[in-house]
């Protein structure tokens, strides 16, 4: 283009004359495949526009053929997964409990979706193998602390524990120390008292007496007669060795002192019945179901 | 070659080298951008997205200051197994009193668009103190000294102001009980509970932290992640009118 | 000093910029004094004191120097200046270090949580951050402006345009630096990624940001040279471009004018649309432009070759900005953000792969002739590495821009293996490239003090790239497939937790993957240390290219 443009050498190629700092340029053509595939691209955009949403205007948008929605697109897609996972959630759904268990092909079915559920949303809490950990219980043992029966854990699984939801479990443990009812010497003594029960050791010069005096006066009503338990308060055997927050003795004056009340979430509305079913069933089979 | 030498415009002038760049990167961002702000279709109609109540604000400022969208989205997509994992997807009116936004872009834990309600209060104290002791396969960070640090609500007020001006719709009312409010929510005994509720509908009034006192910011983040997702009822929510 | 200066006086820019810092030295210390959180009170502290070190440097500056201010140039030939440039290519080289380690250490936290040590400022969430700044905008943006204040020099034939504003460019900017780090630290954040500074960094950068293109602009404008060269247009589409984001990511009410804590006038889902318009663009013109500038110095000077076409210099510079502009909604797909911006964000960015490609050719093909110094040359190597990952990652990204694709790729380490084809491979490379050219360069050295070593750094670096990116490519896509994943019954396979402890393996190699990075960056910076440190002397100096500073 202008006077100073040579032919380079090694690809006889001009150069466009110009140089900068020793740098010059050729002044090679597009390379024509490269030309192709950016009209292809361009082209390929072009179709996609007409099919597809695409382009804003005053009040609205282009909403191209397909007629395309990724919002729709989803209620199809869940549409869908009901076909795949086809009769068989009917047929959960209008099962009772019990005939579920006693189905083989449902009981499969409804461990299969309590597997998958649990672990997005019970796991956290209960563990990845149901086993629980301190304030959250172990789900494969036979010690409930709402009952163990089917219907008693749809009920706690559905509603929750101390949730918030009307329909929760409520009852709670009360806090002696907190509240006065106990002083501090008493709740040493009635802690020793609870780890006796079941069989744990004691504290040199506990007196065994007072301790039993005090848990009448004042555990029975919920704990029972014979500590173990009731499970329409939620209040924990405790004679057996299974314990939800320790057994300890440090752990048992704390328990007492300012009392428990540890929180399952309810689970309805955010599950829906039919998996809520299964999760009961599912729970239920781990091991300790009654 | 004429073609080719009409270039020389730009590369002889340095002012129409600019304007030529000036113009040829505005036209993308304002076609995208400007429908945004008049296109009704683009942030659906629904009922009972409310602005924040000054703990869960403040709480979400330390949402904010620890960098947790760096591992959390807020973004619930329509795609069938994030939908059945995090619940409906998300909706442009959910965020739109956020400032900034938190959609997030990496998702090294789970999403938490519908977090709110999932847990226990007492379970997000024990997680975020240490999550290990609860998930033990976790790999997201301790903040163990949230339950330690006492909020300041000294700019709570100022707080809501600047987001008011910005466009979040708090009334004058919310703005004077600001610090009245923040202690209110995490003090399920306090006198002004009924004011308060109708000040925020739907928000949670329950001493998030299992400690007495003044609140923490342990307190304030989970009030915050509490209400996440929790405001619209998608009972009431009109799938069909709000396509797009 | 000890001149006979008969008229020295000083210059209205020493004097005004004197003046100012002053006033902004006693505006600063009324802020640390009126601050209404520890974090704003510390940093209206450090610019107060950084204030008051700009007044002294000044007048130092003035008392030392002689009476005229340097001559245009010397014996007809122009005098370079290159002291702000020196000064920018040693931040870079440590930025990049300190980038690097960060970028080790949180790849180390999420193999190994308990590196978060349970503080606030190690934890994570604050440590990804100061990771991203450093290296894209300390150690990428010093490079920039060193690599511009010099190609624009040479190929504009003329010395830089101001005589202070070079200087407040490259130190205002490392201020700007010290403080959004520092901030991270503190927990001082806007959360939009790559522009988390507050307002006060924000408004600071942008009055760098304004001396840098007049700085650029002006020199330009000077020139010696009939045409402006193809590395300029990048850099300038770089600069204003960056500009121009900046302003519309960033407008934000503070609190106070007292405190750190500010809110972002936009909201929701116009929030989102405006940070990935903005965050797209980052990538497209710091990351891409802007190096793309380099490539289009560096690869032609050490390669001795004509760049390849010319034609394809003005196509594929027109389009890529073009195009580049409209690819935002690609982080957005699926999300709030309506389909049809979607849609446009998706197709623009398929458009933009052959645009990509035609920067990708242009640096390639400039070789020929002399791909045999591949063999010889480990800096050009390195130049020509970097243009191939530039290739392969513009190949990916408009192949996660498809939806089908994204939806896979999204919110998963497929991400994170994207970004670092591209930064470590492609913005890592050239830049390492570059600085091997300059250091001798600048300091006046015959070559480098030991071309074996920049042989070593490449290959650690080079193996720590593949396994870095080919351990998250497996980790995403397999993250991607899990979540997704359905048993034959229809119901979800895998809980999140079980993606979360199956990524552990792929954290570890990543993390070996940066070690080796990191060391290779050790070994060049060592490299360059002794470049100047015990470097021959260019023998053959008859002008002077040494500014009086
Ligand atoms: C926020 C933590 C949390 C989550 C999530 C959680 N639980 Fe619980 N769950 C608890 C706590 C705490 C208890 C014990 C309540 C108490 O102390 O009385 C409990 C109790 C139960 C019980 C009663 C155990 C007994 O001994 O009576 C069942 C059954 C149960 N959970 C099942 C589930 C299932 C199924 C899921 C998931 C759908 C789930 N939980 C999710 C915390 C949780
Ligand atoms: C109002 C009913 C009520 C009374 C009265 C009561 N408890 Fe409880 N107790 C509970 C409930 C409910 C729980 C379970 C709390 C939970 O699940 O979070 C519990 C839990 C406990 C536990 C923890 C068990 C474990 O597995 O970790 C101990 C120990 C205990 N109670 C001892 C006592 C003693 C001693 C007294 C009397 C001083 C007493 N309780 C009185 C209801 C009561
Ligand atoms: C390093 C990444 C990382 C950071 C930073 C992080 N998290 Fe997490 N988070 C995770 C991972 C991984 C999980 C899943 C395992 C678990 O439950 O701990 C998780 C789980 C959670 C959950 C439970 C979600 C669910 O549905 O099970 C909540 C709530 C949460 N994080 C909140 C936060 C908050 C609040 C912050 C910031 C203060 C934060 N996270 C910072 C990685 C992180
Ligand atoms: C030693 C070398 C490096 C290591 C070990 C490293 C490590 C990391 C890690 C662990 C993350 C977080 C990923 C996640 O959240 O899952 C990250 C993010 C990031 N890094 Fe690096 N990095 C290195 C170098 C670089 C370089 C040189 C650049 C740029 C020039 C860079 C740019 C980024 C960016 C942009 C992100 C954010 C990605 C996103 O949000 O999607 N990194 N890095
Ligand atoms: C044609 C060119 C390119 C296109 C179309 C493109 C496209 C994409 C896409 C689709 C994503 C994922 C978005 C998501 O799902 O969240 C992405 C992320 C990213 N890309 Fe690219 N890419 C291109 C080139 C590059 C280059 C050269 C770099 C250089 C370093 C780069 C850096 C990044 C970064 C940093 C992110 C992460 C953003 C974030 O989520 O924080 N990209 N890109
Ligand atoms: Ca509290
Ligand atoms: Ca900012
Ligand atoms: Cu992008």
């Amino acid at each position: 283009m202008t006077d100073h443009s040579e032919i380079d050498s090694v690809s006889g190629t001009a150069t466009t004359g110009h140089e900068w700092d020793g740098i010059r340029e050729l002044n090679t053509p597009l390379p024509r495949w490269w030309v192709y595939t950016f009209y292809l691209t361009i082209v390929w955009a072009i179709g996609y526009w007409v099919l597809y949403p695409a382009w804003p205007l005053i009040t609205s948008n282009t909403r191209g053929l397909l007629g395309y929605s990724s919002r729709a697109n989803v209620a199809v897609e869940l549409a869908n997964l009901d076909k795949i996972r086809g009769d068989r959630m009917a047929a959960l759904g209008a099962a009772s409990l019990a005939d579920i268990e006693k189905d083989p092909a449902l009981l499969a079915l409804a461990r299969a979706r309590g597997r998958t559920v649990f672990g997005d949303n019970c796991a956290p809490c209960h563990g990845s193998g149901a086993a629980g950990s301190k304030g959250f219980p172990n789900l494969n043992d036979d010690d409930w602390l709402w009952g163990g029966t089917l219907d008693q854990i749809e009920q706690t699984i559905r509603y929750g524990a101390r949730s918030g939801n009307d329909n929760g479990h409520q009852g709670q443990m009360l806090a002696f120390g907190k509240d006065g009812t106990l002083k501090p010497d008493e709740i040493v003594t009635v802690a020793n008292y609870v780890r006796s029960l079941s069989g744990l050791p004691t504290r040199a010069g506990y007196d065994a007496a007072a301790g039993a005096k005090i848990f009448a006066e004042n555990c029975v009503a919920c704990h029972g007669e014979n500590a173990k338990g009731n499970p329409e308060l939620g209040a924990p055997n405790l004679t057996d060795r299974i314990w939800l927050y320790g057994s300890d003795e440090a752990t048992i004056i704390e328990t007492i002192t300012n009392g428990r009340a540890g929180v399952m979430p309810a689970w309805e509305g955010r599950l829906d019945p039919v998996t809520l079913k299964a999760m009961a069933v599912y729970v239920h089979s781990l091991g300790g179901g009654k | 070659m004429s073609f080719w030498t009409r270039h020389q415009v730009f590369e002889k002038n340095s002012i129409i080298l600019i304007v030529g760049i000036l113009v040829v990167i505005a036209i993308g961002g304002l076609v995208e951008i400007t429908p945004l702000f008049y296109l009704k279709s683009t942030i659906e109609a629904v009922d009972g997205v409310r602005p924040y109540t000054p703990l869960e604000l403040m709480g979400r400022n330390i949402y904010v200051r620890e960098g947790c969208y760096l591992c959390h989205s807020q973004m619930i997509r329509p795609l069938r197994d994030e939908v059945e994992r995090y619940g409906h997807f998300s909706l442009a009116a959910e965020s739109m009193y956020d400032h900034p936004f938190q959609w997030g872009s990496k998702r090294t834990g789970p999403d938490l668009a519908r977090v709110g309600g999932k847990y226990s209060d007492d379970w997000h104290v024990r997680h975020l103190t240490d999550p290990r002791s609860i998930v033990p396969q976790s790999v997201m960070p301790a903040y163990s000294f949230l339950a330690k640090t006492e909020l300041d609500p000294a700019m709570i007020a100022d707080n809501m102001r600047t987001l008011r001006d910005v466009g979040v719709p708090y009334t004058d009312e919310q703005i004077v009980n600001a610090v009245a409010d923040l202690k209110t929510q995490d003090d399920p005994d306090g006198a002004d509970a009924d004011a308060f509720a109708k000040r925020y509908p739907k928000a949670a009034v329950r001493n998030f932290d299992g400690n007495g006192g003044a609140p923490t910011e342990m307190d304030a983040l989970i009030a915050y992640l509490q209400m996440l997702g929790t405001l619209v009822d998608f009972k009431l929510y009109n799938e069909k009118a709000n396509l797009r | 000093m000890s001149q006979p200066s008969i008229s020295k006086s000083m210059t209205i820019g020493e004097s005004g910029l004197a003046l100012i810092f002053a006033a902004t030295a006693f505006l600063c210390m009324v802020g640390a004094a009126k601050a209404v959180d520890a974090p704003f009170a510390f940093h209206a502290s450090l610019a107060a004191a950084a204030s008051v070190a700009a007044v002294f440097a000044i007048l130092n500056r003035y008392f030392d120097r002689p009476a005229e201010l340097p001559p245009q140039e010397i014996n007809g030939r122009p005098n370079y200046n290159l002291g702000p440039i020196k000064f920018a290519s040693v931040m870079a080289m440590f930025w990049g270090i300190a980038g690097f380690t960060v970028g080790l250490l949180i790849a180390s936290q999420l193999a190994w949580p308990a590196l978060n040590f349970d503080l606030p400022w190690t934890s994570f969430g604050r440590m990804r951050p100061l990771h991203t700044s450093a290296v894209i905008f300390a150690f990428g943006g010093n490079v920039l402006i060193a690599s511009s204040f010099y190609v624009v020099q040479k190929t504009c034939r003329t010395r830089l345009a101001g005589d202070l504003a070079p200087w407040f460019v490259v130190l205002g900017y490392n201020f700007f630096i010290v403080i959004a780090g520092t901030g991270y630290l503190l927990g001082v954040t806007q959360s939009k990624e790559y522009a988390e500074p507050e307002w006060y960094s924000d408004l600071w950068l942008t009055i760098v940001w304004v001396t840098y293109l007049l700085v650029f602009l002006a020199t330009i404008m000077k020139r010696k040279e009939p045409h402006i060269y193809v590395a300029n247009w990048f850099y300038l589409a770089f600069i204003i471009t960056i500009a121009v984001l900046h302003l519309g990511n960033n407008p934000a009410l503070p609190v106070s004018v007292f405190g750190s804590k500010s809110y972002i006038v936009w909201g929701g889902v116009q929030d989102a649309m405006f940070q990935w318009w903005y965050g797209h663009n980052a990538v497209g013109f710091f990351l891409t432009a802007g190096f793309l500038a380099l490539m289009y110095y560096f690869v032609p000077k050490r390669a001795e070759r004509p760049v390849y076409s010319y034609r394809l210099s003005i196509v594929h510079f027109w389009a890529l900005i073009f195009l580049y502009i409209w690819a935002g909604p690609h982080h957005l797909h699926y999300t709030a953000l309506p389909d049809w911006a979607q849609t446009l964000g998706m197709t623009f960015s398929v458009m933009l792969w052959m645009p990509s490609w035609g920067g990708m050719i242009n640096g390639l093909m400039t070789l020929s002739g002399a791909w045999d110094k591949l063999r010889t040359d480990p800096v050009l190597r390195m130049l020509v590495v970097s243009v191939a990952f530039y290739g392969m990652s513009t190949f990916e990204g408009p192949m996660m821009s498809v939806k089908v694709v994204n939806s896979l790729s999204h919110y998963t380490d497929w991400t994170i293996g994207h970004v670092h084809s591209g930064a470590l491979g492609w913005v890592g490379f050239v830049s390492f490239g570059a600085l091997y050219c300059l250091v001798p360069w600048l300091w006046n050295r015959k070559g480098l003090y030991s071309l074996k070593l920049v042989n070593w750094h490449f290959w650690t670096a080079t193996l720590g790239i593949v396994l870095y990116i080919s351990a998250m490519w497996v980790s995403g896509i397999l993250q991607g497939l899990m979540w997704r994943s359905y048993t034959s019954l229809g119901f979800l396979e895998y809980s999140f937790i079980e993606t979360v402890e199956a990524m552990h393996p792929f954290y570890i190699i990543r993390a070996a993957g940066g070690a080796l990075f990191l060391i290779g960056s050790l070994i060049m910076a060592y490299n360059l240390w002794m470049t100047v440190r015990v470097g021959e002397a260019e023998v053959q100096a008859p002008i002077a290219l040494q500014p009086a500073e």
